[in-house]
């Protein structure tokens, strides 16, 4: 079964954390690009890209990989669900 | 190179099917603003930009607009979703559907085919996009 069909609150809120976790590592990034002496900054980011590869870890331990990298550490892996659906653009996330 | 995290950047989940208001929606798909002219624009003009830094504010930049580009194709896609032969006829999307189906095919809403108009040097050339 794959587990987007029949994805739990507890899912959909770990993916939502990631969502926006996410968003406030590219937007620091495009601040950081133009204001890379910005130590607060760097600090902020550092704490949020953290925060986001934990979450991300733990989204494919439980659920399924959201990159390749985290493929390796997926429970899922032994039945390779990387291609399987429904897509993201299929209201997968 | 490029690696895809699968999932939306920002999710969608259309209920109601609509072809009139995805082939509006379209255009900012492969319209003359829309999202494959952003990323691409970004995209291509990193190499001739002379500053290190914007080259790499560039990639940023251009990779982001990839991820809204799936997004508004998502938007499409769940717009035209199983649809029956009368509902594409009466929601005008016969014509678009007799050459792409439901398939994606980047153009603007009058039906103009996607079109980089100009890529030049960055420094000269105004940066300007959505």
């Amino acid at each position: 079964m794959n587990p987007r069909k029949q994805m739990t609150p507890e899912q959909r809120k770990l993916l939502h954390d990631i969502s926006v976790l996410d968003f406030v590592v590219v937007e620091m990034t495009l601040f950081l690009d133009t204001h890379p002496d910005n130590k607060e900054a760097m600090d902020y980011i550092s704490q949020y890209i953290r925060m986001k590869n934990r979450a991300s870890h733990e989204y494919a331990l439980k659920y399924e990989p959201l990159t390749i990298d985290e493929a390796a550490y997926s429970v899922q892996a032994r039945d390779w669900c990387w291609n399987d659906g429904p897509m993201p653009w299929e209201g997968g996330c | 190179m490029w690696n895809y995290e699968k999932r939306l950047q920002f999710p969608v989940n259309i209920k109601d099917p609509n072809p009139k208001l995805a082939q509006i929606i379209m255009s900012q798909y492969g319209g003359p603003d829309g999202e494959m002219g952003a990323s691409m624009r970004y995209l291509s003009q990193r190499y001739a930009m002379p500053y290190g830094k914007v080259a790499g504010l560039l990639t940023d930049i251009g990779t982001e607009e990839l991820a809204h580009l799936e997004i508004v194709a998502a938007i499409i896609h769940q717009l035209t979703r199983n649809l029956t032969a009368e509902e594409i006829e009466k929601g005008g999307l016969a014509p678009y559907y007799t050459d792409h189906t439901v398939g994606i095919w980047p153009q603007a809403v009058g039906g103009v085919p996607f079109l980089l108009l100009q890529n030049s040097n960055p420094k000269v050339t105004p940066l300007r996009t959505l």
